[in-house]
């Protein structure tokens, strides 16, 4: 292991989070907010409890899960993708670094924004509406899987992009749209019978489902199910970086 | 055993097809030994950068093998690539870090502990020590090229690419550069430049090897280069113009310039032992008064020339 490799291409990420604060943490902090604002006071007080939690708690798990999906894919896209663009990325193809190595770097760096992100969203939330974790190991696990699955989706992103569109195309078309509708803002048996097993298919139900439960312990799917079906993202995801490094695919000519 | 001792890269049968199908590289094969400083010569498009890449890890190569310090670049691509540093063709840098912070992490990357005295060091060497804390962006051309290459030797490696490293440089750097190179002589690393510029390679290279539509169709020493392929031509001022060359000359395949007052004699360096002084002889036998003596030589970019004009 090139424990030196790691270190370097880790604090180079975390440097570039620091000099884009504005980017990477007060702007998902002050939208999340907003959601509380509009959706938590304003709409919420008008909706009654949702499985016993009032609405205003009930969104908290999904809100920081939809800035969890989006900020990791957002982070570790930029991450790979910026240097690709600038050229930069020559020096790393040349180092004496392992594809999982660099894997490690820039995806570690970018789960890491993201838990501090929704660590940091957690603690905004608290400031706006009663919160009980009840099963809080759980809560980090899910928070920390998600992470990771979702930054490595990022890189892949980054890496499959050939401009600043296509690194925009997949969070916009597709996992805005499936985090919305994924049960963030309400449970899925409010839907009609019909939609509800539409929805089943949407993969993000599963992730908030399970760090709802981890939080008031009322769940849409089984935990244990949540749990799989997060297991399955990152293993197909790990797949799939491992196919574009043997192939070399979009990296070397 | 032995050849694993002086050889410090060797390729062999290496070529390259890109995706779109075009060969940039046709069947290589070359030895570079240790400590020697190599120049890849040729004109746009010839394979060089991609010869480099291949070398470094940056293209992945059609067919053939590397080794690098004895160490295959495939196989054994880390202690291979810990051996190198590359100093790119374009100006590839970060924008916002600042320079000693690149430098540092370009050292990290190569999997060395962080030595900031060294750092300072290589800093200092280019001119950059100054700078250290400036961002990158705020530099100008030929800084970031420095940059690049303290980047290059921040790990402290035994062969140095230099893909170009005097396009769009300035006389005091480029003067910088072939210092740098007889620098790294010194210290017995192997240096391998390209180069458009024939007096560079003049300058620096200890062999020369000439790559023209992904071949190499010539790789020499400098001095049996420029010894076997240099023509000399001998210029003698005559007193008094001439019509004709005298039926005596003939054998010198002599050339009237001048207006007939001067006459031009073409020759190798083979020809030179006797050639010169047999001429002078029968010009004075001719009649024919010469008041001033003077000798050109080709320089390697006119053989150069004529190398990849005839290849066409
Ligand atoms: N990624 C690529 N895909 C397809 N063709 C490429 C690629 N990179 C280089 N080539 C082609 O390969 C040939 C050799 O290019 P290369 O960059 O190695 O030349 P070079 O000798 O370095 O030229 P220059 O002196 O202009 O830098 C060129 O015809 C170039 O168009
Ligand atoms: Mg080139």
């Amino acid at each position: 292991m090139n424990l030196h490799a790691i270190n370097a291409i880790y604090r180079f990420e975390m440097a570039r989070a620091r000099r884009t604060l504005t980017q990477s943490i007060i702007s998902p902090v002050i939208s999340t907010s907003l959601y509380f604002v509009v959706f938590g006071a304003a709409i919420g007080s008008r909706i009654p409890q949702v499985d016993g939690v009032s609405y205003g708690s009930f969104i908290v798990p999904g809100l920081i899960m939809l800035a969890l999906l989006t900020q990791s894919i957002a982070n570790a896209s930029f991450g790979i993708y910026f240097p690709r663009f600038t050229g930069t990325i020559y020096e790393v193809l040349s180092a004496p670094v392992s594809y999982l190595e660099i894997v490690i770097a820039y995806v570690g760096a970018a789960a890491t924004k993201s838990i501090v992100l929704g660590l940091i969203i957690l603690a905004t939330a608290a400031l706006f509406v009663p919160l009980t974790i009840k099963h809080p190991l759980w809560m980090l696990m899910f928070l920390v899987l998600t992470a990771v699955t979702f930054s490595l989706l990022g890189f892949i992103i980054g890496i499959w992009a050939d401009g600043f569109e296509k690194l925009q195309l997949v969070p916009m078309l597709i996992v805005t749209p499936l985090t919305f509708l994924g049960g963030s803002f309400y449970s899925i048996s409010m839907l009609p019978p019909f939609w509800q097993t539409v929805t089943l298919f949407n993969p993000v139900v599963y992730l908030v489902s399970g760090f709802r439960w981890s939080f008031y312990g009322i769940a849409d799917v089984s935990p244990a199910l949540s749990l799989a079906m997060t297991l399955f993202f990152l293993i197909a995801c790990i797949v799939t970086v491992a196919w574009i490094f043997r192939t070399g695919y979009r990296l070397k000519p | 055993m032995f050849t694993a001792m002086t050889t410090m890269i060797s390729i062999s049968n290496l070529s390259k097809t890109y995706e779109g199908g075009f060969q940039a590289l046709k069947t290589v094969n070359l030895d570079i030994s240790r400590g020697e400083i190599f120049a890849l010569l040729g004109p746009n498009g010839a394979g060089k950068t991609t010869l480099i890449s291949i070398v470094c890890g940056l293209v992945n190569a059609s067919t053939g093998t590397v080794t690098v310090g004895g160490k295959n670049i495939v196989t054994d691509y880390r202690a291979a690539r810990e051996l190198i540093g590359l100093v790119p063709q374009e100006l590839t840098t970060e924008a916002f870090e600042t320079v000693f912070s690149a430098v540092s992490f370009s050292r990290g990357l190569f999997g060395k502990p962080a030595n900031p005295a060294y750092i300072e060091k290589v800093l200092r060497s280019l001119s950059l020590w100054d700078k250290r804390n400036n961002k990158i962006m705020t530099l100008s051309g030929g800084m970031k090229r420095r940059v690049l290459i303290a980047k290059a030797l921040s790990h402290e490696p035994r062969v140095l690419f230099l893909d170009e490293p005097t396009a769009g440089v300035d006389v005091e750097l480029r003067r910088d550069m072939w210092a740098l190179v007889s620098e790294l002589r010194e210290q017995g690393v192997t240096v391998i430049l390209t180069t458009h510029y024939i007096e560079e390679a003049e300058e620096m290279a200890d062999r020369i090897g000439v790559i023209t539509r992904g071949e190499i169709i010539l790789v020499e020493d400098k001095a049996t280069l420029m010894h076997k392929l240099g023509r000399k031509q001998l210029t003698v001022q005559l007193q008094e113009a001439i019509d004709s060359i005298p039926e005596t000359l003939a054998d010198y395949g002599l050339e009237r310039a001048a207006g007939g007052h001067a006459l031009v004699f073409t020759y190798d360096a083979e020809r030179a032992q006797h050639g010169v002084a047999e001429l002078l002889r029968d010009l004075a036998a001719a009649g024919l008064a010469f008041k001033d003596v003077n000798t050109t030589q080709s320089s390697l970019e006119d053989i150069f020339v004529d190398l990849v004009k005839e290849e066409r």
